[in-house]
């Protein structure tokens, strides 16, 4: 290695009108929304959402949440997986906790697939906000998968009984999945 | 395909999660050790923006914020080169800014500062690095603006920026800072990141990006994390 990292530092208060500009009402085109479905995408159409709470279980209502997954096969739309996303779905996903009532991130998506035979179904997540200096990566896995959820290598590695903070509970068609920053239900965050 | 997993975060340049000095991160960062994760293709993989992605005018902020006229202020060009730690371009890499405009003053909603908007100056923009890692932006010099941390305090002088890289393991939240801005060494942001690291955050002033008879110019550098040496055992 000959250069060093360069440092990481708050997304600050102000970066709706740069990375959500439309979810928010200003005058420039959004990269990405929390609608990640496409006309094309196949797979089975789910809402995710939930709110950030920080360490006095207040609602974070400046927090920005963004989502990484595979299609409804389990393929991701990027060359280093070989097999080829044969959708036209992206799977990248923005979303501000600041515009919807109350404080939410929701995302509509498709279902992601498995992987491969050892991982359960799951969706990368990063956490930034005013106040956190450097981003965090957690991973979002489903209350309906509980067979693929026991054997996922991720998962199992994970103390028992901090499990739950990963796994999105179903409720219709929705899942919930709330992001605990710290407390006794802080989220799991990884060391990604 | 080169698959290997990046190398580690290094925590010796980035800022710890809770810092006291910057008052919202005490409630707000996170307190328990992060956990190890055996790197994965949902950690090798990340957002694809190509260049069709953004608009002509989307790296120049001088114009893409044009209701009636020029924007106030200094114009500047910022450019620079994508990198990761073996000092390897990262090409076509998406990079997102956003700015106060020359008064200090944000056009975000919730920005109180007394400070005049600018008709003329949204603040945001964006472009996705070149096949050797350059990018571009033309802009005006962001004002400092206060903030309520502490008594008098004063953003320095910034410019935000966020990046991906290869894939999502490497994305990177930043912000670019100006050579000899008196409030760098007041500002418990710049100073969450470790000396002798925080100083990377600090363009550089350089006549080769300046433009004649038009704008001065700043040289920023951005290093993601790189490639692992050897495969890492799974
Ligand atoms: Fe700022």
């Amino acid at each position: 290695m000959t250069l060093k990292q360069t440092p990481s530092q708050t997304v600050g208060p102000y970066f709706a009108y740069g990375l959500t500009p439309e979810q928010y009402g200003y005058d420039f085109k959004d990269l990405a929304s929390g609608d990640l479905s496409t006309a094309a995408s196949q797979g089975q159409s789910i809402r995710i959402e939930g709110c950030v709470y920080d360490g006095e279980g207040n609602k974070v209502p400046d927090a920005m949440i963004e989502i990484w997954q595979a299609d409804g096969q389990g393929r991701f739309a990027h060359p280093a997986d070989g097999r080829g996303s044969n959708t036209d779905f992206k799977g990248f996903g923005r979303f501000g906790t600041g515009t919807d009532g109350h404080n939410r991130f929701i995302f509509d998506t498709i279902k992601p697939g498995a992987i491969d035979q050892q991982q359960a179904p799951h969706i990368s997540v990063i956490v930034t906000m005013r106040g956190l200096l450097t981003h965090t990566f957690t991973r979002i896995y489903f209350s309906d998968e509980g067979a693929a959820n026991e054997t996922d290598p991720v998962l199992s590695s994970v103390d028992e009984d901090r499990r739950p903070t990963l796994i999105a509970q179903k409720q219709g068609s929705t899942y919930r999945f709330d992001i605990h920053m710290q407390g006794e239900n802080e989220t799991v965050f990884f060391d990604v | 395909m080169n698959d290997r997993p990046f190398n580690r975060r290094d925590w010796a340049s980035h800022p710890p999660f809770i810092d006291p000095a910057y008052k919202s991160t005490p409630l707000r960062g996170q307190t328990k050790p992060l956990m190890p994760i055996i790197p994965g293709l949902s950690e090798l993989t990340g957002p694809v923006y190509g260049a069709e992605a953004v608009g002509p005018l989307d790296s120049d902020l001088t114009k893409n914020g044009v209701k009636d006229g020029e924007p106030q202020g200094e114009r500047i060009i910022v450019a620079g080169r994508v990198l990761d730690e073996d000092g390897k371009p990262q090409p076509n890499t998406l990079l997102e800014i956003w700015q106060a405009n020359a008064a200090g003053r944000y056009v975000h909603h919730s920005d109180q500062h007394d400070a005049p908007l600018d008709p003329n100056f949204l603040g945001a923009g964006r472009c996705v690095a070149d096949e050797n890692g350059f990018y571009r932006f033309t802009t005006i010099k962001p004002g400092a603006y206060p903030w309520p941390n502490h008594k008098n305090a004063w953003r320095p002088n910034h410019i935000h920026f966020s990046l991906f890289g290869p894939a999502f393991a490497t994305r990177l939240i930043t912000q670019m800072y100006f050579p000899g801005d008196p409030l760098l060494e007041l500002d418990p942001i710049y100073k969450s990141s470790p000396e002798g690291a925080r100083e990377r955050m600090v363009a550089e002033f350089s006549l080769d990006v300046t433009q004649e008879l038009f704008a001065l110019g700043y040289r920023f550098d951005i290093v993601l994390r790189g490639r692992q040496a050897t495969p890492m055992e799974t």
